[in-house]
């Protein structure tokens, strides 16, 4: 079947099998291997990727059900080889645990910014709750969505 | 689940994808098709468990296309709710807020905000898990679910609706298309509690409860649980207690003795079946108490 999804702001016609997810196509067809595979059955985050705007879960999403839609992965993040004020952050705070997470982590907190420029940090730590692996802790992951949104502040930054 | 046993990064079978835009259409296929077929909504249980091969549908019908069976809509009577309408923006409705307030408080805790962006409240309800958290909060606000079938429409109690775990009413052909919801009243408070491992597991065990009172004395009562039957359980003998009765300390602790006899919880990898018992209690002790706050217009 074929489906037409804009990925990374580049629009695309590709084809898939009713069966293939999205993180397939991602991974496999398009090697934009950042979308990371954790468990599979959507209680980790690692594949989270933005999906008009917010953030799903590419391994639970069919291909063809994202037809038409807009896709954002960690590779569309930075823009003309700058990175963003989030991945800044996150450099700038240590916020990386094993890092196999983190890709996910950038693309919800993204999408918490957009939706809330200043969160708490209960906030903040319920946004990310999708996220949570294997380790404790999370402390600089939060203090890295905290620089970020100070920092869009700052600079008085809409879309980040 | 062991989930070394299983791929789950992939499908691991064939299945042809239908995409219908109207109802008609997916009566139709759903009526061809009959059990070779599953729905598609969010996918958020229907893919899980077609990775772990619990269920092989030789059709997918993915009904999120179909316009009219997304949105929230106000009516008369409160609130109408479409099937495919997403958790989230149920969570951020401020007309469900300010009317279904207990539904509100169910939903904001369901899942991760990438689960609740793409789960639907048909699909939470369809999937008939027994602990699940929508359905305990439509039960306390006596929910009607919109069917539609090759003969036409028809609308049930969502408490007539369920009949075991993964069990509905729906028949061949069948699909719920949405939620008509009265908005509480005036005199009335609402709750909603949950016991979970984490806050992203599903509940151990959950309660929903709606009091309205009348000059002190209890004119409507709905007391809901989940994951202590085989489905979302309304516990009628409760609620007839407390109709009636001018609201008290002591009232509220016999509903939750009536709550806690009437249960019929298992034992399974989430808590015991004596666990559940004594923990309903509490939770019906609680549930009650903040409605009867709430409806006293206090928070």
């Amino acid at each position: 079947m074929k489906v037409e999804l804009t990925i990374n702001r580049r629009k695309g016609i590709f084809e898939v099998e009713p069966n293939e997810l999205l993180i397939n196509l991602l991974r496999e067809k398009i090697r934009l291997t950042g979308t990371k595979y954790g468990c599979g059955i959507g209680m980790c985050g690692a594949c989270t990727v933005l999906l008009d705007g917010e953030p799903v879960l590419a391994c639970l999403t069919l291909a063809v059900d994202a037809d038409g839609g807009e896709v954002e992965t960690i590779e569309g993040v930075a823009r003309e080889g700058k990175l963003d004020d989030l991945q800044e952050a996150f450099l700038e705070e240590g916020a990386v645990q094993c890092g196999y997470c983190t890709p996910g982590f950038i693309m919800t907190a993204k999408a918490l910014l957009n939706e809330n420029p200043s969160p708490s940090e209960d906030e903040i730590r319920g946004y990310l709750k999708g996220n949570y692996c294997r380790c404790t802790g999370y402390v600089n992951i939060i203090k890295a969505v905290q620089r970020a949104a100070e920092k869009r502040k700052r600079i008085g930054k809409q879309e980040i | 689940m062991n989930i070394n046993k299983v791929d789950t990064h992939i499908i691991p079978f064939e299945f042809e994808y239908h995409s219908p835009e109207s109802l008609e259409e997916t009566v139709k296929l759903l009526e061809k098709y009959g059990s070779e077929a599953s729905i598609l909504a969010g996918g958020t249980d229907l893919l899980v468990n077609m990775k772990k091969r619990i269920t092989e549908p030789k059709h997918l019908v993915n009904i999120k296309k179909i316009a009219e069976l997304n949105g929230i809509v106000e009516t008369p009577e409160g609130v109408r709710i479409g099937a495919t309408t997403k958790l989230r923006s149920i969570e951020k409705s401020e007309m469900v807020r300010e009317r279904l307030p207990v539904l509100y408080e169910a939903v904001r805790l369901m899942g991760s905000i990438q689960v609740r962006n793409m789960a639907t409240i048909g699909g939470n309800l369809c999937n008939a898990s027994p602990a699940a958290d929508s359905a305990i909060a439509l039960l306390a606000l006596d929910a009607k679910t919109d069917i539609i079938g090759q003969s036409g429409l028809r609308s049930i109690f969502l408490s007539e609706f369920f009949l075991g775990p993964g069990k509905t009413v729906l028949r061949r052909g069948e699909f719920l298309t949405g939620l008509s919801i009265s908005s509480l009243p005036e005199g009335s408070g609402s709750s909603f509690l949950k016991v979970g491992r984490t806050s992203m597991d599903i509940a151990t065990i959950n309660i929903a409860t709606f009091l309205r009172l009348r000059k002190g004395v209890v004119e409507n009562c709905r007391i809901a649980l989940g994951a202590v039957a085989p489905i979302p359980l309304r516990i009628f003998r409760a609620e007839d207690y407390l109709k009636g009765k001018a609201i008290s300390k002591d009232a509220v602790e016999e509903a939750a003795q009536i709550v806690s006899e009437d249960i019929k919880p298992i034992t399974d990898l989430r808590a015991t079946a004596e666990y559940r018992r004594d923990v309903s209690k509490a939770l019906t002790r609680d549930a009650l108490t903040i409605s009867w706050e709430r409806a006293k217009g206090r928070r």
